[in-house]
């Protein structure tokens, strides 16, 4: 127990092809719980890839095909016996484009949490599940009026909370987030990572994100990839001002993107 | 070279952008012509006959006089029956093809196939009815063999409209759904169909004014000139409004010049009625949208 309190996922030799096309090669990483991981590198270089190989939500394109395993708590989830619904609830998933169901505030709230329960629940339990996620999300005192209201109508940045909102009643352990702020202005971007930031230690966070500030400001550990390989894994601090390679210390510093 | 002004080229090429333009303006008004001379003539030379009594009494007197009671009900029959069979199937159908299957030689093969099913045309498909339901299943000539032929009919429509206004479902929703731990058929049942019912809709409108107009599919299964009762259930046969405006138009002698245009005005308003409601009912779901 004490080792899978350290090791939230656990990547070994994680080989993945898209078709004829390598995009993850030999891939090892340990990601700490509790603690926001950034992963950054250039465009193609599989960040994303490695992402959505966590929750396995790359597999519909149908022509992937993966070597290797993704522990996720010590159990693989590539493993034959694994149900993607199960894994989905324990690993939730933020986009790039904030992608609210087209249904109200509150059902988009609720709509992970009526799946995963099975029955119906009281009119109040919800109640307090929304309130208890928006708050947590930051966004219950500014949008408790607006429920009822299209979550669509909401501005792009309490989209994304929204979308942060709707993982939590489902109880998961790890969130994914790829690029969660690039369609956010930067006042927005902000108080997302304030928040990303304030989810730390009771989830682990991994997130993708382009932007090195970003990385910098609100991540534990860096893994800089690239060309579908971890090039080097640090703790943030350290990567940004001693970075150990010369293709990480070339990225960081705007060389090439 | 001074001014910017208009050289002789530039005035022949305007000359001709006008002239392009005013054509293509004429073909597209032309479009509407012949639907306001068919609705003004129904009207014009039919409306005398049009009465709550011509509606709701039998034919009498070889058809040259009375009403069109049994073949207005015969009608609404028809099309349930039609309704009733390929709307379920062809929904069934749709989803399955947007959803589900995916992109291989079988799939192809169904829609090269829905595509010629579409193509079909309907005096095949009614000897199609009459070999199929009539005498292979025994139904008989009857209400169920017509709506039946009809159903075989239409289902390409309404399985087209339903896989299209599927796909006009962002994938961006599915994609969140399922990252939530969705199935695919909850994701279908909370989202992708409460979001296309509009355009689902609009494919059963267009079904629905193409059923009530048919004549041939249902001439040698299960429709009759003339029946002195109304049908009882699917079992019998029944008299149909499209098929009761070709025999007074052309198979029964004397008969007055204004009730041929009286049965076509009701037959073309019952498809516009219906289409009314339906676009009516459409707009209310799309108000309701969320997106």
């Amino acid at each position: 127990m004490a080792e899978s309190r350290k090791a939230a996922i656990e990547v070994s030799g994680l080989n993945l092809w898209y078709g004829d096309f390598q995009a993850l090669e030999d891939v090892n990483l340990s990601i700490k719980h509790g603690q926001v991981t950034a992963l950054i590198g250039p465009s193609g270089c599989g960040k994303s890839t490695l992402l959505r190989a966590i929750n396995r939500i790359n597999e519909r394109l149908g022509y992937v095909r993966t070597t290797g395993s993704i522990e996720v708590h010590g159990q693989d989830v590539l493993a034959e016996e694994v149900e993607l619904t199960q894994l989905r609830k324990e690993v939730g998933m933020v986009f790039q484009r904030p992608n609210p169901l087209p249904l109200s505030v509150r059902d988009n709230v609720l709509y992970a949490y009526r799946l995963h329960r099975g029955g119906r629940s009281s009119r109040r339990e919800e109640d307090e599940v929304v309130e208890g996620a928006l708050t947590q999300v930051l966004l219950w005192d500014q949008i408790r009026e607006r429920l009822d209201h299209p979550a669509i109508d909401l501005s792009l940045e309490e989209q994304q909370k929204l979308c942060i909102a709707r993982l939590l009643p489902v109880k998961p352990s790890v969130l994914l987030m790829d690029e969660p702020c690039s369609a956010l202005d930067p006042e927005a971007t902000e108080a997302v990572e304030d928040l990303i930031w304030q989810l730390r230690g009771e989830y682990s966070i991994l997130i993708v994100t382009h932007n090195m500030a970003q990385a910098r400001r609100a991540s534990d550990e860096s893994v800089f990839m690239l060309m579908g390989k971890v090039v080097e894994h640090a703790l943030t601090g350290q990567m940004f001002v001693t970075p150990k390679n010369k293709e990480t210390a070339d990225y960081i510093e705007g060389r090439y993107g | 070279m001074s001014s910017f002004r208009a050289t002789e080229l530039d005035r022949r090429n305007q000359r001709r952008e006008r002239w392009v333009r005013g054509l293509f303006l004429v073909m597209t008004l032309m479009l509407i012509l012949p639907v306001l001379i068919i609705l003004g003539t129904l009207a014009w030379r039919g409306h005398s006959v049009i009465s709550l009594d011509f509606l709701l009494s039998f034919p009498t007197n070889g058809m040259t006089e009375g009403g069109i009671f049994p073949a207005l009900v015969g009608t609404l029959w028809l099309v349930g029956v039609a309704l009733v069979v390929s709307v379920p199937m062809g929904v069934a159908a749709a989803i399955y093809l947007s959803e589900y299957a995916p992109e291989n030689l079988l799939t192809r093969s169904i829609n090269l196939a829905i595509i010629n099913l579409a193509g079909v045309p309907s005096i095949v498909h009614a000897l199609f009815g009459v070999g199929a339901f009539v005498l292979f299943f025994n139904f008989g000539t009857s209400i169920l063999a017509a709506g039946l032929t009809l159903a075989v009919m239409t289902l390409p429509v309404v399985i087209v409209s339903t896989r299209e206004s599927l796909q006009a479902v962002p994938q961006a929703f599915r994609e969140a759904s399922w990252s939530l731990g969705a199935t695919r058929w909850q994701t279908i049942r909370r989202i992708v169909l409460p979001n296309s019912v509009s355009g689902i809709l609009t494919g059963v409108i267009l079904e629905v004014s193409r059923t009530v107009g048919e004549t041939a599919p249902i001439m040698f299964t299960g429709a009759a000139f003339f029946l002195p009762f109304l049908p009882l259930g699917v079992g019998d046969q029944t008299m149909a409004l499209s098929l009761h405006l070709f025999t007074v138009s052309t198979q029964v002698p004397n008969v007055p010049e204004a009730l041929p245009f009286g049965v076509a005005l009701t037959l073309i308003s019952l498809v516009l009625i219906l289409n009314a409601v339906s676009i009516a009912f459409r707009m209310y779901l799309r108000g309701k949208k969320k997106w």
